[in-house]
């Protein structure tokens, strides 16, 4: 038996580039609660998925994330990670293996930003110089400067520096699994917008399998792979990409989470290149968008501006084509018809 | 009752300063002792009630009734088992060392926020290694300052301890008690009382650079 539960935690370790993760029919009821504070969960999470889980306070979405690294211990179903039954294996030496951030960030006070970091791979047993050396990495990687922080207490450090600390310890292993909890949601909406950003960058390169939880929609939109969108009991209301649930909300419950603005919330995804663009001496002014830049910053300049029509620019900086108004438009027509396709496309291969 | 006679005071001063040099170490020592001894007892009975709030209070309410014993009578109450000295001694001022440190060991680990201990676990540390690398070194300052209020505590009552032929300074103030009227008898009782006081200032400033040196540079002000 101990043997078995090393082969199974070597093999989940050993998927550092992501494993999948399934939750079958997992029910939680706390003691002393009739209903469930979870019902019946059902997902599956590819390798290298962000997934979001978005939904209203109390639906569940904190305890359904935490049974998946046994902080909470599930009353029925089962949970696999790459096929390995998690709670057949020891709770502390699972969680070593799955990243762990919090929103109360949670650094250890009496610990430099580098003992913070360097806690799971003490617990794994890397040598000094090997722990050592992933720290510096790491700090890097969260972009704070090594010789600056790592001797530094979390006392000294602004709330969006402990958060990064905070990704950064939860990383140190490099765990296939992560688990976010509303990691941003304590920071001021221009550093919120920041750590976003730097975790997007970030996720590109690691690409671990994140179970990632909020309640604000835009950053679901904006991080997520896919997006759970959750109600009372953690019920599934419609688990899709954020372009598909954007253009094609499941029901009322999905629409009333969107809010208003669904049609600029999916120009956000997509970028300038995917419209058809008109000739670039239509561009008579000297406004100019780049091809990487979202539809939704196109349309924002022409607004500003007032032109009607704006040029569109290649890396290199070269005058490609323009877009007006009405290219938008279309474009975000056609993105619902792929969109669409795509879906029937799905349906019968299933 | 003879006048006071500072030139009489500073010759039985420089006739007895071994003899007094002597009984302050033995004061120290037995002070000592007993705090290390309550100090094993009072953090692991705070360790394991800390979280459950009915045992935590019933060894809270029972340390503090304990500390309403009199000196002398809980001392009373030991020389019939443990004869005089300093086994009656140590017990007593054991007994009056743990309300102070068991609180404090209560109040520190209940201060340690609990983000910190969800992520100590979801980072994969059981409880004994959470409890030793996490909870007790963020309480450690605040049961320390524990301690500290039971050496200052303890030194005062080891002096009364004197009265079951316990070691230290005591054994000066009940000399002079004693023999009232004698030349002497003003002078033991003062040196006794001085010695004391001293003994007090020295601990309780030893303390304050125990805590610096022993705690995190993270966790200060
Ligand atoms: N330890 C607990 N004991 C009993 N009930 C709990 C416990 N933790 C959560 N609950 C209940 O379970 C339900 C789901 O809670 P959960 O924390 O998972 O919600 P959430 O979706 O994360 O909410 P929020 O957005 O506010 O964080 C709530 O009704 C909550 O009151
Ligand atoms: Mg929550």
């Amino acid at each position: 038996m101990p043997e078995s539960t090393d082969t199974a935690l070597t093999q989940i370790a050993s998927r550092t580039d992501g494993a999948r993760i399934v939750l079958d029919r997992v029910s939680k009821v706390y003691p002393g609660q009739d209903a469930p504070a979870v019902e019946e969960f059902s997902m599956v999470a590819e390798p290298g998925e962000l997934i979001m889980f978005v939904g209203p306070s109390g639906c569940g979405k904190t305890t359904t994330m935490k049974m998946i690294n046994r902080i909470i211990e599930p009353s029925s179903g089962s949970i696999t990670i790459d096929g390995r039954d998690i709670l057949s294996l020891d709770p502390s030496e699972l969680r070593r293996h799955i990243g762990y951030v919090i929103q109360q960030i949670g650094l250890f006070p009496h610990m430099t930003i580098a003992e913070n970091i360097a806690v799971v791979p003490k617990l794994l047993g890397w040598t000094k110089q090997r722990t050592a050396d992933r720290v510096d990495e790491l700090l890097q990687t969260v972009q704070l400067d090594p010789g600056t922080f790592a001797h530094r207490y979390p006392r000294q450090l602004s709330g969006g520096q402990q958060q990064r600390v905070g990704v950064a310890r939860a990383l140190a292993a490099d765990p296939p699994v992560m688990l976010m909890d509303e990691p941003f949601g304590a920071t001021d909406p221009i550093t919120r917008e920041k750590l976003q950003a730097e975790f997007l960058r970030l996720q590109e390169s690691i690409g671990k399998t994140i179970i990632f939880v909020t309640h604000d929609f835009d950053e679901a939109i904006r991080l997520g792979d896919r997006i759970a969108v959750l109600s009372e009991r953690s019920q599934i209301e419609q688990f899709d990409t954020p372009a598909a649930i954007l253009a094609e909300p499941a029901n009322d419950y999905v629409r009333s989470f969107i809010g208003q603005g669904a049609a600029l919330k999916r120009l956000a995804l997509i970028p300038v290149e995917t419209a058809v663009l008109g000739a670039a001496s239509a561009a008579v002014d000297h406004h100019r968008i780049a091809t990487d830049d979202s539809l939704r910053d196109a349309l924002d300049l022409l607004i500003v501006t007032g032109a009607p029509a704006i040029g569109v620019v290649d890396r290199s900086g070269t005058l490609v084509g323009s877009l007006t108004v009405e290219r938008i438009s279309t474009a975000l027509g056609a993105d619902a018809t792929a969109l669409a396709a795509t879906r029937s496309d799905e349906g019968r291969l299933a | 009752m003879t006048p006071f006679d500072l030139a009489g005071l500073l010759t039985f001063w420089s006739r007895r300063w071994d003899d007094i040099l002597e009984l302050m170490v033995e004061h120290l020592v037995v002070v000592l002792i007993s705090l290390a001894i309550a100090m094993v007892i009072g953090v692991v009975v705070g360790m394991l009630t800390w979280n459950k709030p009915i045992p935590a209070a019933i060894v809270i309410a029972a340390a503090g009734v304990a500390l309403t014993i009199p000196s002398l009578a809980l001392l009373a109450l030991l020389i019939r088992p443990f004869g005089l000295g300093w086994t009656s001694t140590v017990i007593a001022l054991t007994f009056y060392s743990l309300l102070p440190i068991v609180r404090n060991t209560i109040v520190g680990l209940r201060e340690v926020p609990p983000s910190v201990l969800e992520s100590a676990m979801g980072m994969g540390m059981g409880p004994i290694k959470r409890m030793m690398s996490i909870q007790l070194p963020i309480a450690w300052p605040i049961i320390l300052t524990g301690v500290r209020v039971a050496a200052q505590l303890t030194i005062g009552i080891a002096a009364i301890a004197a009265y079951v032929a316990g070691p230290g300074l005591g054994t000066l103030i009940f000399n002079g008690l004693s023999s009232l009227g004698s030349k002497n008898a003003l002078n033991f009782a003062l040196t006794g009382t001085l010695g004391v006081i001293i003994l007090a200032l020295l601990v309780d400033a030893a303390f304050v650079q125990i805590t610096r040196l022993t705690t995190s540079r993270g966790l200060r002000a």
